[in-house]
């Protein structure tokens, strides 16, 4: 199922894989900040060029890339809405600033995905879940986070099974106009919606008989330490804080379209 | 009925499950599919009503590659009844249930309503005939799946795994039912590792191991070699356990039955003067 | 001294017209193997939710009588101070793993209480290493088959070192090999660590061998308790339609035709066997 594909953690051990989820996510939020406060390209350029030695640290090119083609197509709106709303507004011109200005925003989107994409790409589920047990979120949401994620490949074959249970008894799921075929999934959400609840029950059971809720103080078996390269991290992402807003209040920037005397 | 030709199916992304297995099913046979929890079983016979399809190799179903057929059409005569009837039950009462099938298969309204009437009565089910099906028990929840399913008189009835959860009236029942199929013809195909159960039905049997046909041939013969058992992971019947261990005496290995095992025995004291 | 004592035990689940269990006096001593069978519905899985707090914490509903876990009346108790003391191992094997590695698994109950990490490592490998999936803990649970996802949910009982472990059908799923390991380890765990197990089953030829209690529920009560030889050697369980192993039958069977093979009622091939060839031998 690529849906699900997507959102698999490839178990390559590398530094960025290693690294303190925390400190990453911290990373990307730098990213995302520093991407918002600049509109013009020439850093959005830099900023986007300085995802790809993570990416080839951490070995997930084919991914990121692909990735990359999925926001193709909304980048491809978003520059068209920006250039289209400049010529209408423009008295009917499409003038260079306004193509570079559109190429702008178009990239600072492209930036956010990428670099989230990166993130995820990179960190694992467990990995993830312990970062939010650790990071006071309330375990409640931590544990109902790696709940599902443990249960996505189960329901993914479940949802399989079921269909496979139900084309035997003649449904056919491709057949008939549009309302016809939306009908035709009844037979198949019905089972896995009381699969799931039925679950979901004998989860319960389970965690209450291993004493769930029994102290206010709960231990983890794992513990997150950070290491060099989370510290590495930590010190690239201020510096790159820094010098952003230093470069924003200061250093004028200027454009393609003036650099190039167009 | 069925006819298997060399063959191959690989699930995407993943190992071979099937590596070349041939098997004819005759109409009216009695089949067992046995196996460890992975050996192909259930892969291989999804490959009777069109579900899957073979990577390589055919499979004929009365003459019809599955290939150029669909799973619906191959359904009208190849009937599979899931392990769990919790994946297939999702109507507001049991007669619409039953009657889902029938529907799909284009049925008129009055033949859907007497299917319906049969396939209940069949099943002891006529009671929860407006009943939700959500609401009856475990063995009930079976018997309904079951019922759908026999509904439109398949040729073929294939069972998945029916003993797991069975107390022993329900299994003796399930076997009974069975020998019911079988006098009217049916031909039935189990997929079940229930060693003792397969010993009380005897069937014609089919040990699979790790995508492979590893012995095929009559029940008492394949569950009473041990070295077929050991190299399937499977455990011999109780029965054939006890004659196994009295074997350096002279006694027979080939028993299962205990009916059998009983005369032989008796046998055994009469001409060895027992006490 | 008695670890379970219940006292006219009843039971209705909230909406039912009937009760699941009814009247249920029974007594468990330490140490103790004791099998628990019957047809279904008989309420032997109620039962077995009685005796961690389940019932009636978790499933609300009506429970009347008196009931004594490990010294505590489990209705004055929470399911989690429970915990302490029973573990319960469900049917399915795949709804009650819920993390992402098997170790994270086994530690959960003690994470819940709060133990320290480094006493809680020192559990879990225990935990692992007595039920043979040390080697899996890095995994996570769907990847590894039925048989080795019970253990975990064995181990992960056995981490919070339970005075008593309960296990609801545990095999239902299982092949007969991997059944077979599954009880190699409980019976294991009841010799050596002394842990007082309370198994339900149907497949006695499995495991009648291993008990030496045997309470045989139908209906909702008990009908039938005490040591699992005489019981079997009984007509009256096969009526209720509990199916005794095939070895027992045949023993039987011979004993109406006047073949007496002497001793006690064989409640495996095993032991009917060596009966056999005894009787054979002695000519």
């Amino acid at each position: 199922m690529s849906v699900f594909d997507g959102l698999k953690f490839r178990k390559v051990h590398s530094p960025i894989h290693d690294l303190d989820p925390r400190v990453k996510f911290a990373y990307v939020i730098s990213v995302f900040a520093v991407a918002i406060i600049f509109y013009q390209i020439i850093p959005l350029l830099f900023l986007f060029v300085l995802q790809v030695p993570f990416v080839l640290l951490a070995r997930v090119q084919r991914q990121w890339l692909r990735s990359l083609r999925g926001a193709a197509f909304l980048a491809a709106v978003i520059f068209i809405v920006n250039v289209g709303t400049s010529y209408f507004y423009s008295g009917y011109k499409v003038t260079p600033p306004a193509v570079e200005s559109a190429l702008a925003l178009t990239l600072r989107f492209v930036v956010l995905v990428e670099s989230f994409s990166v993130f995820f790409l990179t960190t694992s589920p467990d990995h993830l879940g312990l970062a939010l047990e650790e990071s006071h979120v309330p375990y409640e949401f931590a544990f109902a986070f790696t709940t599902a994620v443990r249960f996505v490949p189960v329901l993914a074959e479940e949802s399989q099974t079921i269909m496979d249970a139900q084309k035997a008894r003649g449904l056919e799921l491709e057949k008939g106009g549009f309302m016809k075929r939306i009908r035709n999934y009844i037979p198949v959400l019905i089972p896995l919606i009381v699969s799931a609840i039925r679950r979901s029950l004998e989860l319960a059971e389970a965690m209450e008989s291993r004493a769930w809720g029994a102290s206010k103080k709960r231990t983890n078996l794992y513990a997150l330490k950070l290491h060099k390269g989370d510290y590495t991290l930590i010190a690239i992402t201020v510096g790159i804080l820094i010098a952003s807003i230093y470069v924003r209040l200061y250093v004028p920037i200027p454009t393609v379209v003036h650099l190039l005397k167009l | 009925m069925i006819e298997a030709r060399d063959v191959r199916f690989s699930y995407a992304n993943r190992v071979e499950a099937l590596k070349g297995v041939s098997l004819t099913v005759k109409d009216g046979e009695f089949l067992a599919v046995m196996g460890q929890n992975g050996a192909g079983k259930s892969t291989f016979v999804k490959h009777f009503n069109g579900l899957l399809k073979p990577s390589s190799g055919t499979v004929l179903v009365d003459g019809v590659e599955t290939t150029k057929t669909s799973v619906a059409a191959l359904a009208r005569n190849v009937g599979f009844v899931f392990q769990n009837p919790d994946h297939q039950l999702f109507s507001e009462t049991v007669e619409e249930e039953i009657a889902f099938a029938l529907k799909n298969f284009g049925f008129q309204p009055d033949v859907v309503e007497d299917r319906v009437t049969w396939a209940l009565e069949l099943l002891s089910l006529s009671q929860y005939r407006k009943t939700s099906p959500f609401l009856l028990s475990g063995g009930e929840r079976k018997r309904v799946a079951l019922a759908s399913v026999l509904a439109w008189d398949p040729k073929m009835l294939i069972l998945d795994e029916p003993t797991i959860g069975q107390d022993h009236e329900q299994k003796e029942k399930l076997n009974q039912f069975i020998m019911q199929m079988q006098q009217q013809g049916k031909t039935v195909v189990i997929v079940t590792h229930d060693v003792e159960f397969v010993a009380e039905c005897n069937p014609r049997v089919v040990l699979m191991k790790d995508g492979r046909i590893l012995a095929e041939g009559e029940g008492k013969e394949i569950l009473t070699n041990p070295q077929v058992l050991a190299e399937s992971s499977i455990v011999l019947p109780q029965i054939a356990q006890v004659f196994a261990k009295l074997s350096p005496l002279g006694f027979p290995k080939g028993v299962i039955d205990i009916y059998e095992a009983e005369k032989i025995i008796l046998d055994a004291k009469e001409s060895r003067r027992l006490p | 001294m008695a670890i379970i004592e219940t006292k006219n035990l009843t039971y209705t689940y909230p909406g039912a017209t009937k009760p699941s269990i009814l009247d249920v006096s029974i007594r468990v001593e330490k140490g103790e193997f004791v099998l628990v069978t019957g047809p279904s519905g008989c309420g032997k899985t109620t039962l077995c939710r009685c005796f961690n707090g389940l019932i009636p914490h978790f499933y609300q509903g009506e429970l009347k009588g008196e009931i004594t876990v490990a010294g505590e009346d489990v209705l004055k108790r929470h399911t989690y101070e429970m915990a302490r003391h029973v573990g319960l191992v469900f049917q399915n094997p795949e709804n009650q793993l819920f993390a992402l590695s098997v170790e994270k698994d086994v530690a959960f109950g003690l994470e819940n209480f709060g133990v320290p990490r480094e006493e809680m490592r020192r559990k879990v490998d225990w935990a692992l290493n007595q039920t043979g999936i040390y080697d899996l803990r890095e995994r996570s649970p769907h990847e590894i088959s039925g048989g080795q996802q019970q253990r975990v949910a064995i181990a992960a009982v056995l981490a919070m070192e339970p005075e008593i472990i309960v296990l609801d059908e545990p095999t239902s799923f299982l092949d007969p090999l991997s059944a077979e390991k599954i009880f190699d380890v409980i019976y294991d765990l009841n010799r050596k660590q002394g842990i007082t197990v309370v198994l339900v089953e149907h497949r006695l030829d499995l495991t009648a061998k291993y008990a030496n209690h045997l309470v045989v529920m139908d209906e909702g009560k008990v009908r039938y308790e005490g040591d699992p030889r005489e019981i079997l050697s009984t007509e009256e369980t096969r009526l209720i339609g509990v199916g005794i192993p095939k070895a027992t039958l045949l023993y039987q069977m011979l004993k109406k035709d006047g073949l007496n093979l002497g001793g006690n009622t064989p409640l495996s091939s095993d032991e009917l066997a060596d009966q056999l060839l005894e009787a054979l031998k002695a000519k």
